[in-house]
């Protein structure tokens, strides 16, 4: 007996699981991930190019590299899920059937949502990353306004720490004097964690970044270069970066897999399909109420391969569950930074900032192609 | 002024910030005096939505708890920039 195992998406959560289930099921099933570029791409080294501090090329690798041999890879885009024939249509106009399919798929960002927002600077892509160093790279003064147009996005902290080393950005040019830096928050606090709030907020103040609450981004008006809330403010700017709205992969709303944002809603501790006992979906695809980061992706592709591999092999479902565990890091400048550690069960804690996270987190971001997509760690 | 409830929201489930941010969205479709019902489950809402009205203006004429269940009615601020 052979399964097909077919796994939408080759980031972090989908090569792991390809990965693993390769490992545990052997000649049992036919592994075949499908991802539309073939690149793997380290998203949270998107934040370092918008400040310079990381090569674009440093954060790409060939998916293919990082597959076990027996896993197949698919270069192409999955545009339909038939539940009922158990096919997956790509464009390229091929059919592939699955036993199990596994969505990590991701989300995606949607800046033109927001009235007079498609020009505003972002870093949740490579190509918006490297234009904001651009511009960065031109900035000789003003106001830079970061603020949220939509909730959720991925890597909560990203806002926050952006703010932090575009201070340390500013410091090194030696214009710092000349900028003020305005952080617009969707609550009435830098972050959505109170215990991590009350860790950042001090810095914020020390380092002079200024920050309105209660800001939550409805429009831009890029002429007059002001930024409106829903609660009725204006901030003026001159240069805007956004966290974009987010939503799920088209796949997953062209498939009606999702709910109106194209989030899979799954079993927040099985990661399988609320109506399909044979999808599992992880990571940023999923409607789960916790942090859209890689870090979740890794944590949950364990459990993800585990249920997977013992469907193939027809054993019991594993017990091994997830427990919504999240690790972040949060840099707050200055060569510090601190984390941000909880589950379903625990609340949120966050260290005062010191060096060895932010070296922690260095070492993590180059430890992470030897070790991560292979199941290593 | 109407004391009938204009538009009642199920935030139940959300977690923070996202009861805030569909409120504000919701907020903003009501003529002034009008008054918005939503009803959540995360705890953090009691001071999100007791600070959101305090910081936009828009009083929060009730909060209550009942069961894990929280209710908050707002009242649209009579006039809104």
């Amino acid at each position: 007996m052979s399964n097909d195992v077919l796994i939408l998406g080759g980031g972090v959560g989908g090569t792991i699981v390809a990965n693993l289930v390769a490992k545990e099921v052997g000649d049992h099933a036919r592994i075949t991930v499908v991802d539309t570029t073939g690149v793997h791409v380290y998203q949270p080294g998107f934040l370092y190019v918008a400040v310079g501090q990381d090569d674009p090329e440093a954060l790409k690798r060939d998916e293919r590299s990082l597959l076990r041999r027996e896993v197949k890879l698919v270069v192409d885009r999955a545009t339909f899920v038939n539940t009922t024939t158990q096919k997956v249509v790509l464009t390229s106009g091929r059919a592939m059937r699955y036993d199990e399919l596994l969505l990590a798929t991701g989300s995606r960002t949607v800046l033109d949502e927001v009235p007079g927002g498609a020009g505003a600077h972002e870093f949740y892509t490579l190509e918006g990353a490297v234009r904001l160093h651009r511009a960065l790279q031109e900035f000789q003064g003003g106001t830079i306004v970061i603020g949220v147009a939509g909730i959720p996005y991925k890597c909560p902290p990203a806002p926050v720490e952006f703010a932090f080393l575009l201070d340390d950005y500013l410091r090194a040019r030696h214009i710092r004097e000349d900028a003020q830096i305005k952080l617009l928050s969707p609550l009435n606090r830098a972050f959505t964690i109170e215990a991590t709030s009350k860790v950042v907020q001090p810095i914020l103040a020390e380092r002079g970044i200024e920050l309105t609450g209660f800001f939550n981004v409805e429009s831009v008006d890029p002429f007059a270069r002001t930024v409106a809330s829903l609660e009725g403010e204006t901030v003026e700017y001159d240069l805007l970066v956004l966290v974009p709205p987010h939503r799920g992969q088209k796949v997953i709303e062209d498939s009606a897999l999702g709910d109106e944002r194209g989030w899979v809603p799954v079993d927040k501790n099985t990661l399988k399909h609320t109506r399909f006992a044979n999808i599992w979906a992880i990571g940023d695809a999923t409607n789960i109420p916790i942090s859209k980061s890689g870090s979740v992706a890794h944590y949950e592709a364990s459990v993800a391969a585990a249920e997977i591999a013992a469907t193939v092999k027809g054993e019991p479902e594993p017990s091994h569950l997830y427990d919504g565990k999240v690790t972040c890091f949060l840099e707050t400048g200055q060569g510090q930074a601190t984390t941000i550690q909880f589950d379903y069960d625990h609340p949120p804690v966050s260290p005062s900032p010191a060096r060895r996270w932010h070296w922690a987190k260095a070492l993590f971001n180059r430890a992470y192609w030897h070790t991560v997509p292979q199941g290593r760690l | 002024m109407s004391i009938t409830i204009a538009t009642s929201l199920d935030l139940k489930g959300l977690s923070c910030p996202l009861p805030i941010i569909k409120t504000a969205k919701a907020m903003k479709q009501l003529m002034p005096g009008q008054l918005l019902e939503a009803i959540a489950t995360d705890p953090g809402s009691v001071s999100d939505f007791k600070a959101w009205a305090q910081s936009t203006g828009n009083p929060l004429v009730e909060s209550t708890q009942e069961g894990g269940v929280y209710r908050f009615v707002l009242m649209k601020k009579e006039t809104m920039q």
